[in-house]
């Protein structure tokens, strides 16, 4: 991966800001964040059956003192709503990246349900969200998600937008 | 089965009873309160939702406290609704937590309505399938003292199903403050920030 890309800017922030755990559900948007997780010894990568197994999973660090992130796709936060009753009722520190599907140059209409609906559901769920559509703003942006979520325990999620991950190829 | 069936406080009680410093997750229903009439303490932390996802909290605190034994004492019901849970605990192998499935074959909190693993879901199967190699089946009071000798023993015992009779004792009810549990239960541990 390119050293100076976007995405290397984000782990950093990742790592800079003290989180320990990264649970992920497999996502091309995230490829290279998984990568780098997978990859670091100081991280501890979890792969999850569901992006539901994620909302715990932070939780119970929390409880233990460890800072932890969750990857998914926009689709994945569709699979989190009870769950995340648990971070409102216990005030748990939580941040979410999510790659956003189902809008710019998406081939895949099943996508645009869940995507459309993303950040309102987030929203609904108490969450803070904010959307990140330029390369130049997308690690200062997860870092003060990362900051907000742990400093004021709220739950905290920063969309990534389709635009800004790029075109998937679907003709190979 | 020909023989009397376990209770399922007494159970808790003789899994708990030298849990030491050990941390205890409990899923919602009547886990939470065997859990909070049996060992109460600022080292559990109570769901009273959130179904499904009681492993999962045991595998984040397993791995944020890798010293500590990590208990999830949880409902047949509430394990299957988060059996994926199993796979992703199966690959990470963290080593100190143990699920504690306490099997009546019913879902007890909403009118013991049957649950699969009264219809011929074996559970504990699935645990091993996924990975948890030391996993166990109990349904006698011999099968509990056996596992209480070693249950506590690092690594010794990652996934245990207790078959134990549907009857209800009564309800022992531990904070619904989810807030005020967490920060109690931090500073049990001793974590900061």
């Amino acid at each position: 991966m390119n050293t100076d890309s976007w995405q290397q800017g984000v782990y950093e922030a990742i790592k800079q800001s003290g989180i320990r755990l990264i649970g992920y559900v497999p996502d091309a948007g995230h490829a290279a964040l998984i990568d780098n997780a997978r990859r670091d010894e100081d991280i501890i990568d979890v792969l999850m059956t569901t992006e539901e197994e994620g909302v715990p999973l932070c939780a119970g660090a929390w409880l233990g003192g460890m800072r932890s992130l969750l990857l998914m796709q926009s689709s994945g936060v569709g699979n989190c709503v009870n769950m995340l009753s648990l971070q409102q009722s216990g005030r748990f520190p939580m941040v979410i990246i999510v790659t956003m599907r189902g809008e710019y140059a998406e081939f895949n209409p099943w996508q645009i349900p869940m995507g459309s609906t993303t950040q309102a559901v987030l929203e609904l769920c108490g969450f803070k969200v904010e959307r990140v559509e330029q390369e130049a703003q997308a690690a200062e942006t997860v870092q003060a998600a990362i900051d907000f979520a742990y400093h004021s325990n709220i739950g905290v999620a920063v969309l990534l937008s389709q635009k800004l991950i790029g075109r998937k190829q679907w003709v190979k | 089965m020909g023989e009397v069936m376990l209770k399922r406080r007494h159970v808790v009680n003789e899994l708990l009873r030298d849990r030491d410093d050990a941390v205890v997750v409990c899923g919602l229903g009547s886990p939470t309160y065997d859990v909070a009439a049996v060992s109460p303490s600022t080292r559990n932390y109570y769901l009273w939702g959130a179904m499904g996802g009681a492993a999962m909290m045991g595998l984040g605190l397993a791995l944020a406290q890798p010293r500590l034994h990590v208990i999830v004492v949880t409902g047949d019901g509430e394990a299957l609704m988060g059996m994926g849970a199993l796979a992703t605990i199966g690959s990470i192998k963290p080593g100190n937590l143990s699920i504690v499935v306490l099997d009546n074959e019913h879902y007890g909190e909403t009118g013991m309505q049957l649950s699969h693993l009264g219809m011929g879901v074996d559970l504990c199967a699935v645990a091993v399938a996924c990975g948890l190699k030391q996993a166990c089946t109990v349904t006698t009071e011999g099968d509990l003292q056996s596992l209480v000798k070693k249950f506590h023993h690092p690594g010794a015992v990652d996934f245990v199903q207790v078959k134990v009779d549907h009857e209800s004792p009564p309800r022992v009810m531990p904070t619904r403050d989810a807030v005020e549990n967490k920060l109690g239960f931090r500073q049990a541990l001793g974590v900061v920030g």
